[in-house]
């Protein structure tokens, strides 16, 4: 591999890990008005991922910071053309991180009820914009020679973008629902796993429709029918997929969270995989989509990143382990006052 | 109103937003983890009250610093998409370089030291404050970084229509972006000390925690002592290297518009752009000019009308933000001296502690002050020399750009006001 295909995939990587990790986050986000009966029920699941969630959110902004530094043109057609979207995920990320915040510092329940609600809102809203805006990139963005966006917000509402967005928001609601289990006790536990096994079936009938019309919608098989050993992609997502359902039946949530996680992962990849090299494809004319191979940095550039990146991000990793295994077991009362 | 326009402004209002909590963030961690460390250190139980009373206005400041940022960097790509691409190469990898050796840590580690009270040790507990503090001001290092490259471009090479990086050591030591970190860095630490000090001196003003806060007044004062002397030193230094790579920049400053010897420095002027010379100049001071630009009284310096018109920062704006800056970094260290005689009966001076109170807005005053001189002198290049402002926009509606405005102003309005009563509160109610 080259540079050039080693920083694709490291690309995908990083969104990957960012659509892991935040995406419990988002998951327990959207699940607070569903699961949390009481005020003291809502704390808990709050304070779940209280401890987690900002070093999560790392994960989005190295993403960007990367596409920024990798393919800085892919990041100035990509952020600009998705205009309006993203400032809308990122107001939604701006509530959602003060809330956790802001919350607990008036004793009122009008108060709580405001943030507990700016935390459902940058919950949800960023789950399925994601969403939407990657199933537009595996479909192809109407964007000229000059890399000018030809559409507005609703060119991205279109039925595969939503899609799209309901898949992403199934597989966060189950990856936050397992989190749940494993982190609460007793009630809020039961409701919990109930959710977790009901949102199961879904979440499998999405990502069936989702495979399904990406047949139709985009080129995503191409490699795959290429290279049919990449297939391999496929069968460990569904095999996590089948993992949660397994291991969520056994009572052992743990092992399911990391089905999850991987279910996440591999979705992930199965798009990466299927895009390459494309990563911005236009619609109007193949000619004008943006690839690996003429949006990115320079070679010094590209080595130079290389090397940070592969020094810090094990580091990273290492001491993201390391604060899980800190904080791991169930929410206490510890964790509930400061 | 087009786009470069309220592109402009956006950034602006998203920026110095986010810069009215970063320099707390920078200069409070490391008091706080001072403060902790004295606990471990002493077993004393009031410097465990203090981390905490401190520990948690410095939160609700980090919250809205972290969420702030994350606007900002992908402001880039959505507002100014012409000039992302043309640096991409070089300024695109100083940012995800400040992601992953920076932001990681300390957005990991804050949430360990938050929940993290009974599941570390002291030490530990201690340790982790310490590496959050050095976390944020590494993240400050590789964002001045880039910034600096903006205001003066080296290490590059102009091929395939951008600016590619030819030498990446030129880049980390360009001597623009270590200046200003060296200015940038006391400038939080004078402000973390007059935000310490003004509360400290509420509740001494009151008579209640005398303990606690006088201690905490006297380690401020000494922070914000040896800094606000430092920043003097250090500005004259920028000054010096601004006048050199930036010569517009300084004539700015001063309004200077011939191209004079001995140049002088007006206390007061106000200048007419439009027929190219100051309607008022009072208090004439020949040769000052010359003496901070180069060091020396004789020397030359440039006046604006030897810059092509197109080619003038806002003169206006760039005078106004440095004498207010230099105003106040002057007050700053007096402010300091006199707190250093009163030290030791400190509630005996109500006139000093309301003063010191009152004071607490003056380095936010400062510190944007001094960004606007940065960023508004440096007009109307966005990276000086070689792409103009007006040419980096992105190639958006203009009714996106308003609405996002609004909605910022508004978003950001109500934040603040949120982040302004929750810190008033809990600095009033005093310590558990
Ligand atoms: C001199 C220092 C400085 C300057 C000039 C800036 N920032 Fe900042 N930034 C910080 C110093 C800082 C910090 C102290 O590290 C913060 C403030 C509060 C915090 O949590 O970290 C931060 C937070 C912060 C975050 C959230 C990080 C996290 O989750 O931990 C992002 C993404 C940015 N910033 C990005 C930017 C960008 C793109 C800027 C340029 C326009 C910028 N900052 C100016
Ligand atoms: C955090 C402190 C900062 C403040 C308060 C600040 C302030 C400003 C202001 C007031 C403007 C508008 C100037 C004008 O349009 O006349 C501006 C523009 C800009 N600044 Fe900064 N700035 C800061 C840091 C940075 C940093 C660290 C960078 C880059 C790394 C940066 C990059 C830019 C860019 C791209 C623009 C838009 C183009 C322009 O109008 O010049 N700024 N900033
Ligand atoms: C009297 C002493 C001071 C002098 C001579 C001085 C000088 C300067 C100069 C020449 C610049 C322009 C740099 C550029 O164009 O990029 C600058 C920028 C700046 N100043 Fe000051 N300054 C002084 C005090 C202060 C104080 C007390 C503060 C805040 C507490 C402050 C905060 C800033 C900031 C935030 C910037 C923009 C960032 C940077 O360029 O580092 N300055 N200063």
């Amino acid at each position: 591999m080259d540079l050039q295909a080693i920083w694709f995939f490291l690309w995908g990587l990083l969104w990957a890990i960012f659509f892991m990790t935040d995406g419990f986050d988002f998951g327990v986000g959207t699940l607070i008005p569903f699961l949390g009966k009481s005020d003291a029920d809502r704390s808990v699941m709050i304070n779940s991922v209280g401890p987690l969630w900002d070093g999560n959110e790392v994960w989005l902004i190295t993403a960007g910071g990367v596409t920024f530094a990798a393919f800085p043109r892919v990041y100035a057609v990509m952020f600009s053309s998705f205009y309006t979207p993203l400032m809308l995920i990122l107001f939604a990320l701006i509530l959602r991180g003060v809330s956790f915040e802001f919350r607990h510092q008036v004793d009122s329940p009008v108060w709580r009820k405001v943030w507990e609600t700016c935390l459902f809102i940058g919950s949800v809203l960023p789950a399925i914009l994601f969403g939407v805006a990657f199933a537009n990139i595996f479909k192809g963005i109407p964007i000229d020679q000059e890399g000018v966006f030809h559409g507005n917000l609703f060119t991205l509402l279109n039925p595969y973008g939503l899609l799209g967005g309901a898949l992403f928001l199934v597989l966060f609601l189950q990856h936050g629902a397992v989190w749940l289990s494993i982190k609460t006790e007793g009630d809020l536990q039961k409701r919990s796993v109930n959710a977790a096994n009901k949102i199961w079936p879904v979440l499998l009938t999405a990502a069936v429709i989702f495979l399904i019309a990406s047949f139709f919608a985009t080129d995503l098989y191409d490699n795959y029918l290429a290279c049919p050993a990449l297939f391999i992609v496929c069968i460990i997502t569904v095999a996590a997929l089948l993992g949660i359902k397994i291991f969520l039946k056994k009572g052992a949530y743990f092992k399911a969270w990391f089905s999850s996680s991987l279910t996440i992962v591999g979705a992930t990849f199965f798009g990466i995989i299927g895009l390459f090299p494309n990563m911005f494809p236009s619609s109007i004319d193949p000619a004008f989509s943006l690839t690996a191979r003429n949006a990115s940095s320079s070679p010094l550039t590209l080595t130079i990143i290389l090397i940070v990146v592969l020094i810090f991000i094990p580091v990273v990793i290492c001491y993201q382990i390391w604060t899980y295994n800190l904080f791991k077991g169930k929410v206490t009362q510890d964790d509930l006052t400061y | 109103m087009d786009v470069v326009f309220l592109s402009r402004l956006q950034f602006a209002a998203a920026t110095m937003f986010h810069f009215l909590f970063v320099p707390l963030t920078l200069g409070l961690s490391v008091l706080v983890a001072y403060m902790e460390t004295k606990y471990v250190r002493t077993g004393d139980e009031t410097y465990l009250r203090m981390t905490k009373f401190w520990g948690k206005l410095f939160l609700i400041n980090f919250a809205i610093g972290v969420v702030t940022g994350i606007t900002l960097e992908f402001q880039f790509g959505t507002n100014w998409s012409r000039y992302s691409e043309f640096v991409g190469d070089i300024f695109g990898s100083l940012l995800a370089i400040e992601a992953t050796a920076a932001f990681f840590l300390e957005s990991t580690l804050i949430g360990v030291w938050v929940f993290g009270w009974n599941r570390l040790s002291k030490r530990a507990h201690a340790i982790v404050m310490w590496l959050v503090a050095a976390a944020g001001n590494i993240s400050a290092i590789w964002i001045l970084t880039a910034n600096g490259w903006m205001q003066h471009p080296v290490g590059y090479t102009i091929r395939n229509g951008r600016a590619e990086l030819t030498d990446f050591s030129a880049v980390v030591f360009n001597k623009f972006s270590i200046l200003e970190f060296f200015h940038m860095l006391p400038a939080a630490f004078i402000l973390a000390a007059f935000f310490v000090m003004g509360i400290s001196a509420y509740h001494l003003l009151k008579k209640q925690h005398v303990d606690l806060f006088t201690r905490s007044f006297k380690m401020a004062l000494v922070f914000g002592l040896i800094f606000s002397i430092f920043i003097v030193i250090e500005g004259d230094m920028h000054g010096v290297h601004v006048t050199k790579t930036q010569p517009a920049k300084l004539a700015a400053m001063e309004a200077h518009w011939e191209t004079t010897t001995r140049a002088p420095i007006h206390l007061f002027a106000i200048p007419d752009e439009e027929n190219e010379r100051n309607i008022i100049e009072i208090g004439t001071l020949p040769g000052l000019l010359s003496l901070l630009g180069y060091h020396d009284f004789d020397a030359e310096v440039k006046g604006l009308k030897d810059f092509p018109k197109d080619e003038r920062p806002p003169v206006l704006i760039t005078l106004i933000a440095f004498r207010g800056m230099v105003g106040l970094g002057t007050l700053f260290p007096l402010l300091m001296i006199i707190g250093l005689f009163k030290r030791n009966r400190l509630t005996e001076s109500p006139l000093y502690l309301r003063v010191m109170l009152y004071a607490i807005p003056l380095p936010y005053i400062a510190i944007q002050l001094g960004w606007v001189l940065a960023e508004v002198g440096r007009q109307p290049w966005i990276v000086y020399g070689i792409m103009k402002t007006s040419d980096a926009a992105s190639p958006i509606a203009v009714s996106q750009v308003f609405t996002s405005l609004i909605a910022f102003i508004l978003v950001y309005g109500l934040l603040g006001a949120v982040a302004f009563y929750l810190i008033i509160k809990n600095a009033r109610k005093g310590p558990e």
